[in-house]
């Protein structure tokens, strides 16, 4: 009954199915956002997102369990961080060419690999009740329903700010992106500092993917990731390499989408051309605004970004 | 024999070459070799692989006098051209193209190519070797809409649709009208999602769509997304393209499913005889092109016969989905009662029936 939905529960949907639509794109995000704070610049983000949904689907539909689906699927995003990190660490290749390369192959891999499990049912990611909500109406249960991952990518923004900004490790990871040389000279070690960086963004976007195939749309076809490693991508950018605003970003983009069928479904006369472009529209808009500050932007953004180091001993 | 698309762009530098051999060839006496270029992965449902099921029951039902391949997601546009060319060059004789977005790389390569023969889905461009063919969806959308009708408790359907074109309109208006004609206060909500698969998008779509109200959820879009939305939440879907009950056991009622079958077996067998025209099919229930997949066992036995006497009637004539008074959300009579819309009416429809809650 639409009519007796009070409009706070209303209000609570909206909220709830954007955070579930801001979760891939805030973990993917952030895992990006580490790696270029170190330096590296991998755009391969959709690829391992989408070998991190088949593999995370196909670990799920073998042993029944979801856990071990997001362990696998973690574990696939960073074997393809790996291979890029070879490529542009060690061998030093461009790291733009690189990245694009490992999407095109992530999008071949994970439909060859996924080909026989397309269709296949698998229990999806259990939901967790919020504390203290287990007496509440079904109707407010209903919509707090959250699966964890939605509560880890809560998590990540703050997480991903303490450590870069009050730990030991982040200053290092830091002070690698901003001049690898000077880091060096120090006695880092850049390779190695790098590959963990990387190893982790790929474990992030391998997370975020298995999050589409076995919580957003239990399920596995040919690029369901459907583009959203690219908008992670840009968030980064955008965000000025931010955590904070990473995770706005994610939301304002996941809010507007969402905004955007309710206000269809409710019947509001507006061009469905222009709704559809409204969430790209207004994420630019606000990210641009929030950079504006050329100063802020250029103390933010890691100077040795995409830039391959060659020790000299 | 089968063909991805990236065997064939790396074998793509030797075209030339092996194209001109084959093509001398192609002309003796063997089978009939025919190609299908396919816009998105076959997968184990949706549009596409409903045109693969027809391939292979033309495979089947012409055996050895044809040999037929095909070519999977295939991008519309210049990449569209390259491998449609590529299948001509390499001594193919019949040619499918089986989406919208491949009508102008078609023409462009038919014109190339005037001993092949090429026939493009759901387009409206012929030539003298370019026939198209398409179906009307619209009818079983009526049917599905019959079942909303019957089956919905608050009067409210929710319909996932990737673009405000025709084809994706009448479906909408046809499934509104048919879920009218046993409700008169049938309202349809409708989202766009701008993607004919994005199963994300699809998913939030009728998860919004359901949380405003709506029990009865279908889509145009190509992805199981919105089957298996219903199902998770309790309320009942109706699919599109390819029977998707298994992501929907309990609330999956039936689908509104595109049967290629015969239409395949019957051009190829036009080609091998030597009497392919460039015509221009439009199939509906009568012809089996068109067809509901068996409904799900929750729908009532009187509401199963009702459909069946509806769908025999719609096969005869006897009823038209678009069968005037018919009025526009604007109020404006579109079809005074006593007439139906006409074939280029319905091509051209751009506007949405009376209850049909979105915007084109």
């Amino acid at each position: 009954m639409p009519e007796s939905l009070p409009g706070a529960v209303a209000l609570l949907a909206v909220l709830v199915a954007t955070l579930r639509a801001a979760t891939p794109l805030i973990i993917a995000g952030m895992g990006e956002l580490i790696a270029e704070k170190s330096g590296v610049l991998n755009l391969g983000q959709e690829g391992m997102m989408l070998v991190g949904a088949a593999v995370g689907f196909i670990a799920t539909a073998a042993t029944g369990s979801p856990a071990l689906g997001l362990l696998a699927a973690m574990a696939a995003g960073a074997a393809m961080a790996l291979l890029f990190g070879v490529l542009t660490l060690t061998l030093t290749a461009n790291q733009v060419a690189t990245g694009l390369a490992l999407t095109i192959f992530g999008i071949g891999l994970s439909a060859l690999i996924g080909v026989r499990f397309v269709g296949t049912p698998i229990p999806g990611l259990a939901t967790v009740l919020w504390p203290g909500l287990a007496h509440a109406s079904p109707l407010w249960q209903q919509l707090l329903l959250l699966d964890p991952l939605v509560w880890f990518s809560l998590l990540l923004a703050p997480a991903a700010q303490w450590f870069l900004y009050r730990t030991r490790a982040g200053l290092i990871v830091r002070a690698v992106g901003e001049s690898h040389d000077v880091a060096h000279a120090l006695g880092y070690s850049v390779l190695r500092i790098r590959y963990l960086t990387t190893l982790f963004g790929g474990a992030m976007s391998g997370l975020a993917g298995a999050y589409l195939s076995l919580a957003y749309t239990p399920m596995w076809v040919e690029n369901m990731v459907a583009g959203r490693g690219w908008i992670a991508l840009a968030l980064v950018v955008f965000s000025t390499w931010k955590p904070g605003w990473l995770a706005i970003g994610a939301w304002l983009f996941g809010f507007i989408t969402i905004a955007q069928f309710e206000a269809e479904a409710a019947g509001l006369s507006v061009s469905p051309s222009l709704l559809a472009t409204l969430p790209y529209l207004a994420t630019i808009v606000v990210l641009v605004l929030i950079s504006r500050d050329a100063v802020g932007l250029r103390l933010n953004a890691p100077a040795a970004l995409g830039k391959p180091f060659r020790p000299t001993v | 024999m089968t063909t991805t698309r990236r065997t064939l762009l790396r074998t793509s530098l030797l075209a030339p070459a092996i194209g001109a051999l084959a093509a001398r060839g192609a002309r003796a006496d063997g089978p009939l070799r025919v190609a299908f270029v396919y816009v998105a992965p076959i997968g184990d449902a949706g549009w596409t692989y409903q045109h693969e099921l027809g391939r292979r029951a033309m495979d089947k039902a012409l055996g050895d006098k044809v040999s037929s391949s095909y070519v999977e997601d295939v991008a519309e546009g210049a990449d569209a051209e390259r491998v449609i060319r590529k299948l001509a060059t390499d001594g193919n004789q019949l040619i499918f193209t089986t989406s919208f977005g491949y009508m102008n790389p078609t023409l462009k390569v038919a014109q190339q190519f005037p001993k092949i023969y090429f026939d493009h889905a759901t387009g409206y461009k012929r030539a003298a070797n370019v026939g198209t063919y398409s179906a009307r969806f619209y009818e079983g959308r009526y049917l599905a809409g019959l079942i909303a009708g019957r089956m919905s408790k608050s009067g409210i359907g929710g319909y996932v649709a990737a673009f405000p074109i025709p084809e994706v309109v009448q479906g909408i208006n046809a499934f509104t009208l048919g879920a009218q004609s046993v409700n008169p206060k049938f309202t349809t909500k409708v989202v766009w999602t701008s993607s004919w698969f994005d199963p994300g998008k699809e998913r939030a779509a009728a998860d919004t769509m359901i949380a405003q109200g709506a029990d009865i959820v279908t889509h145009h879009t190509d992805s199981t997304a919105v089957v298996q939305a219903g199902e998770e939440k309790g309320v009942y879907s109706i699919a599109y393209n390819s029977d998707m009950s298994k992501y929907g056991p309990k609330t999956c009622l039936t689908a509104v499913t595109m049967i290629w079958d015969s239409y395949y077996i019957a051009t190829a067998k036009a080609a091998i005889e030597g009497k392919w025209q460039p015509t221009d099919v439009w199939g509906g229930i009568k012809d089996g092109m068109v067809a509901l997949a068996p409904l799900n066992s929750v729908v009532p036995v009187e509401v199963a016969k009702d459909v069946t006497a509806k769908q025999a009637q719609i096969a005869t004539g006897l009823l038209k989905p678009f069968q005037g008074p018919i009025t526009d959300q604007d109020g404006k009579e579109r079809i005074v009662k006593g007439a139906a819309l006409t074939d280029q009416e319905i091509l051209e429809m751009k506007w949405f029936a009376a209850g049909v809650q979105g915007k084109l």
